[in-house]
């Protein structure tokens, strides 16, 4: 044979025989068993579940647990019932909590929101320096929050404060603020570290948002006769809606059940005025070593978060589909 | 209803001068059509129109005001976006009623006014649903309609038909044509396809590079294109051109290249007297060239091999070779010819174009 690929019949002759067919080379067994759907998506799956169940189920399951019985640390405790919940509900310091709590998620989220859409309709503009501003103003978000919350706490401090050093100096104050030994004080500074941290989140979120809308919408509108305030509220606030939404959820989970940043600026105090629940729970359970209660504690923040994601799931979806 | 008048019309971004010097008088109730391949300054000078873009020189008047300091909202025009550009989270009738809500019109007077448009369009079924419902021929008649029920002084178009579907295209064309006819607007329109621009514009601008080549109603550009440009841009297929010498033999003057010799026509003798002995650019339209017959003097027809047969009904188009010159011919469906086959062709010489080497200016 001069070239066996050249001939037409000859080189299909050729691959054929070149390729193990399918129907005489024999299945292995072990392949065999993967064919079946089922076995195959339960064997995928089940790292996922494994990791699920050690991380998230197990100490869930554990904290419910914990939560109906006595256990301190060192007792291993016995089933008291809703005993702890009742306890913790009658005390006064946990309420403080709880409203603190609410206070402090639904305020720093509404600074957020206001802030970081402000930002992000600033930085959706052209302007030179465009890439670099918008790079470090994830700085906040990128520090680790014990880091960033160190310094403020260093800003706050009742003797060395930089703030009513300043405000002293340019004439604001004659007295200086009590930014940490006040309950109320405490809380609001404590909302300011939470907004800086947090903002960097919303602005490149509803920027990513802002980008998707089609610059024509606002053109069509400025020729409709939109005004500036116009074209935000019927334009862009409509079609943001959604990753609003989303951002937000976010925002109150993680805020709700902030714990780093009061347990570094104020670790709850002075006299317990700034706990939130998440280090109330902490001081109960760990500091304190009484698990079963501070597990109780811990788990006050279920329902409210299940009802408000709940309620924002609900309307995002309504959302979407109308 | 206005006329819009455009003098000096300047556009430079940083680096690239988009529009430049552009004067147009675009007369009252008039549509006329901007044309030209992408980049050429046709959607600038339309946005500066609008006043989506700022002027960098020149002035822009809409009526009998001077605009180039008015928002677009003050401008009392409307614009049909490419991509239609309706507001995706409202309904059809919002989409219409916005322009009339943000101008704080009377409901009524908006609610009748929507009406009226719907009714033109044939679109009330729609008022209910939101864009993403609609299909594009739809979407199309809504953006339509948004820029109808505010009655303005302008319509600007900026390549309203390019998202359509080929059949649907030449359907909205034809609607579009009747619309204008209805409304007797004043409108602007933009477009890269030249057929699009022959059928609707009562005068069409021919641009690129951001001058204007042409101004002109269809059939003038078609006959008497000013230069190369606007020769090959206008009529599909392309008008064919060739490099030729004028050279005068015993008194007969003549146009040659390998492959071609055309005896130039005696009315064109006068204008072509100075190019004596030198190369210009011959072009010839696909439709004025035809199969010889016997009657055709020999001085017009010359011999070419077919190289591709495109027949498309009702007519064939021929990719013919003649010397080193390819060219297109578009001849009756009832021609039979192969590929690779000799034929003879002839010209129509009344319709022959010639154009400067240098300038590419019509001679």
């Amino acid at each position: 044979m001069k070239n066996p690929i050249a001939g037409g019949a000859g080189g299909a002759a050729g691959v054929e025989v070149a390729l193990p067919h399918p129907r005489t080379s024999r299945v292995q067994p072990r392949t065999r068993v993967l064919e079946s759907e089922r076995l195959l998506a339960a064997l995928l799956l089940a790292p996922a579940v494994l990791l699920l169940g050690t991380f998230i189920a197990y100490p869930f399951v554990m904290g419910v647990w914990l939560s109906l019985s006595s256990t301190t640390v060192g007792t291993a405790g016995t089933f008291v019932g809703l005993k702890n919940f009742e306890k913790v509900w009658n005390d006064s310091i946990f309420r403080e909590a709880f409203q603190n709590t609410a206070i402090y998620t639904g305020l720093a989220t509404l600074f957020k929101l206001s802030l970081g859409m402000w930002l992000a309709l600033l930085l959706n503009r052209h302007f030179r320096g465009k890439r670099l501003v918008r790079a470090s103003m994830l700085l906040p978000f990128i520090v680790p929050t014990v880091l960033s919350t160190y310094a403020w706490r260093w800003m706050f401090d009742p003797t060395f404060s930089v703030l009513n050093w300043t405000l002293y100096k340019l004439g604001f104050i004659a007295d200086k603020l009590p930014f940490l030994s006040d309950g109320v004080w405490g809380l609001g500074c404590a909302i300011v570290v939470n907004t800086w941290r947090g903002m960097p989140f919303f602005a490149i979120t509803l920027l990513a948002g802002l980008q998707t809308i089609n610059p024509d919408l606002h053109e069509a509108a400025s020729l409709d006769g939109a005004n500036a305030w116009e074209r935000f509220w019927y334009v862009t606030w409509p079609l943001l809606k959604p990753v609003t939404l989303v951002v937000v959820v976010f925002s109150v989970i993680q805020t709700f059940s902030d714990f780093q940043l009061i347990y570094v600026l104020t670790g709850g105090g002075p006299a317990n005025s700034t706990h939130l629940i998440a280090t109330y729970a902490y001081q109960i359970g760990v500091a304190t070593g009484l698990l079963g209660e501070g597990a109780a504690i811990s788990l006050f923040m279920l329902p409210v978060l299940f009802i408000v994601v709940w309620l924002q799931l609900r309307y995002l979806r309504r959302l979407e589909g109308a | 209803m206005a006329q819009v008048l455009m003098k000096d019309l300047n556009k430079k971004y940083d680096e690239v001068h988009a529009v430049k010097d552009v004067n147009l008088h675009i007369r009252d109730k008039e549509f006329i059509v901007l044309v030209g391949p992408s980049g050429c300054g046709k959607s600038t000078t339309l946005r500066m129109v609008a006043g989506l873009e700022e002027i960098t020189s020149g002035e822009i008047s809409i009526g009998d005001r001077i605009v180039n300091d008015l928002p677009p909202k003050d401008r009392d025009i409307a614009m049909v976006f490419q991509n239609y550009a309706l507001y995706p989270h409202m309904t059809v009738y919002d989409n219409m009623a916005f322009g009339l809500k943000m101008r704080k019109f009377p409901k009524p007077e908006i609610q009748k006014r929507v009406q009226d448009a719907a009714e033109i369009l044939g679109i009330q079924e729609l008022l209910k649903r939101k864009p993403r419902q609609l299909s594009g021929g739809q979407r199309q008649r809504v953006a339509v309609g948004r820029a109808i029920v505010r009655h303005p002084q302008v319509f600007l178009f900026d390549e309203p038909l390019s998202n359509l579907d080929a059949k649907l295209r030449v359907q909205m064309r034809v609607e579009l044509k009747r619309l204008h006819d209805r409304l007797e607007t004043t409108a602007i329109y933009v477009t890269h396809d030249q057929v699009e621009a022959m059928t609707l514009g009562d005068r069409v601008v021919v641009m690129r590079d951001g001058w204007i080549q042409q101004v002109g109603e269809p059939l003038e550009l078609y006959s008497k294109p000013a230069n190369k440009f606007v020769a090959g841009f206008i009529g599909s297929p392309a008008m064919n051109f060739a490099d030729v010498t004028i050279a005068d033999a015993n008194g007969v003057v003549w146009a040659e290249t390998p492959g071609l010799k055309v005896r130039v026509p005696p009315a064109c003798l006068e204008r072509l007297r100075p190019y004596k002995g030198q190369h210009i650019t011959l072009g010839i339209r696909p439709e004025d060239l035809h199969l010889a017959g016997g009657a055709d003097p020999s001085e017009y027809t010359f011999d070419s091999t077919v190289e591709v047969v495109e027949p498309l009904g009702s007519e064939i188009l021929l990719d013919i070779k003649t010397g080193p010159n390819m060219m297109v011919a578009r001849v009756d469906p009832t021609v039979r010819v192969k590929v690779h086959e000799s034929i003879r062709l002839a010209l129509n010489p009344e319709r022959l174009h010639f154009f400067d080497m240098k300038t590419e200016a019509a001679i």
